[in-house]
């Protein structure tokens, strides 16, 4: 087997430099890949591209690359919650380009699978189809428009995994998985933190969500708060 | 008049058994507790659950499982976990029933807007725009007069849309309406105590209003 372990953070974060863009997994900060973004701040690469769902919070997640003013542009689909992502965005020091939730997902498996555009309804007659071509396509006997949105092209993907093993097969764990399966697939090298790091030969070939070849560069990463937005529970009894 | 948990308990009536249904946040998240037993439904989450359960018992929340609202919830028998790509994939597919998600505006012809506010409010579509773009059964949950006690009932939207040609009904604090194809709202349930002169003054876009118009049952 081909052995794609890295030694820390540092090792896989190599050949990051200014004005990249990267994808960076995640929902909210469920299943992001703290130990990157931390080495991300350390490294100090600045006029960076950040595609993710969301841009984490003040202090946390992709909140902190947006403190150190090391991101130039990023593109979400969902930025309510952080303070200083919108005063960035207002006073113009940050370019945002916002794109409904399920092309950016689209766009990251079809940069995985070699598609390089695919039609879409979403986005039809808003202000997403601004200076994108519109096809009238019938399906399934139903006709409508749909919009022509490209597969990205990322320099890197920066994943969170639950588990992987040292060919960098994936596992993740509950809604962890999110955008962090489409992006594994989708950027020219991909970084996969995880949780957990086991030999070949220790994983369920039937249970991998990501085969080890979209995964260049796999490491355990050294702590996760995991810290969760929103703590909604109820009464016992 | 409604408040919102009587908005969410009429919503609930139209939730049939053996639907895959989408809860938008805000009152649409409530539709859930009114949906009566013996109507089996599952409740799919956008960041990529089927089978979502209620919020989990307090100390038994988990980082890695949470809803598309970024709350803690927890998973039924028989639920399944998948990605955003396969999330969004039975989406489009229209293999979702239902949508269910709260508006800005709604125009006479079907169009909504609910993901921004020029100048003032800029948080992102999320998933509405393929929601509504894709689904087959829109319902909008909303109050009928914004805060300025405008209309949100409208000819035609005025803030930037979210999607064209896509709801089917309203369920506002005063009524129930249908979107007609041809355009307009046609009036069909009135909140109780409410006046089919109430509801005409608080919408702004064309209302059809055919007979008699009867008191909904919660």
């Amino acid at each position: 087997m081909i052995n794609k372990v890295v030694k820390d953070v540092n090792a896989a974060l190599e050949g990051i430099t200014d004005n990249m863009t990267l994808l960076v997994g995640g929902f909210g900060l469920c299943g992001i890949p703290e130990n990157s973004i931390a080495g991300l701040v350390k490294k100090g690469v600045k006029g960076l591209t950040c595609i993710s769902n969301n841009a984490g919070v003040d202090d946390f997640g992709l909140g902190l690359l947006l403190q150190t003013k090391q991101i130039k542009k990023m593109i979400s689909s969902y930025v309510g919650e952080n303070a200083e992502f919108e005063r960035q965005m207002l006073s113009g020091e940050l370019e945002v380009e916002l794109i409904p939730q399920g092309t950016l997902a689209t766009r990251c498996l079809m940069a995985g699978l070699g598609i390089p555009f695919f039609p879409t309804p979403a986005g039809v007659g808003t202000e997403v189809a601004i200076g994108k071509e519109v096809k009238t396509i019938t399906y399934n006997g139903e006709t409508k428009d749909y919009l022509i949105e490209k597969a990205f092209e990322a320099d890197f993907s920066i994943v969170k995994a639950w588990k992987g093993d040292t060919a960098g097969n994936l596992i993740f764990r509950s809604t962890a998985r999110n955008f962090n399966e489409p992006m594994a697939m989708a950027g020219k090298i991909t970084i996969a933190e995880v949780e957990e790091l086991v030999e070949v030969g220790q994983l369920n070939p039937d249970q991998i969500h990501v085969p080890g070849i979209y995964v260049n560069r796999i490491f355990k990463g050294e702590q996760y708060e995991k810290r969760i937005e929103q703590i909604t529970v109820r009464k016992r009894g | 008049m409604l408040d919102k948990n009587g908005i969410a308990k009429r919503i609930a009536k139209e939730v049939k058994d053996g639907m895959y249904v989408n809860l938008g946040i805000g009152i649409p998240t409530l539709v859930a507790n009114y949906i009566p037993d013996g109507v089996n439904v599952v409740l799919q989450s956008e960041n990529g659950i089927l089978g979502m359960g209620p919020f989990p018992f307090e100390g038994e929340q988990d980082a890695d499982l949470i809803n598309a609202g970024k709350q803690t919830v927890t998973l039924l028998p028989g639920s399944s976990i998948f990605s955003s790509a396969v999330s969004f994939g039975m989406i489009r597919a229209q293999r979702v029933h239902l949508t269910i998600l709260g508006a800005m505006e709604v125009s006479e012809n079907g169009d909504i807007a609910n993901w921004k506010i020029p100048g003032k409010m800029v948080k992102g579509m999320g998933g509405a725009m393929d929601l509504v773009a894709s689904a087959k059964n829109i319902i909008v949950a909303m109050q009928h007069v914004n805060k300025a006690g405008e209309s949100k009932l409208l000819p035609k939207c005025e803030l930037p849309l979210t999607g064209i040609n896509c709801v089917k009904k309203i369920v506002t604090e005063l009524a129930v309406l249908d979107v007609l194809p041809q355009g307009g709202f046609r009036l069909l349930e009135r909140a109780p105590g409410v006046s089919v002169e109430q509801i005409k003054n608080a919408t702004a876009g064309k209302l059809v209003v055919e007979g008699e118009i009867p008191e909904m049952i919660l």
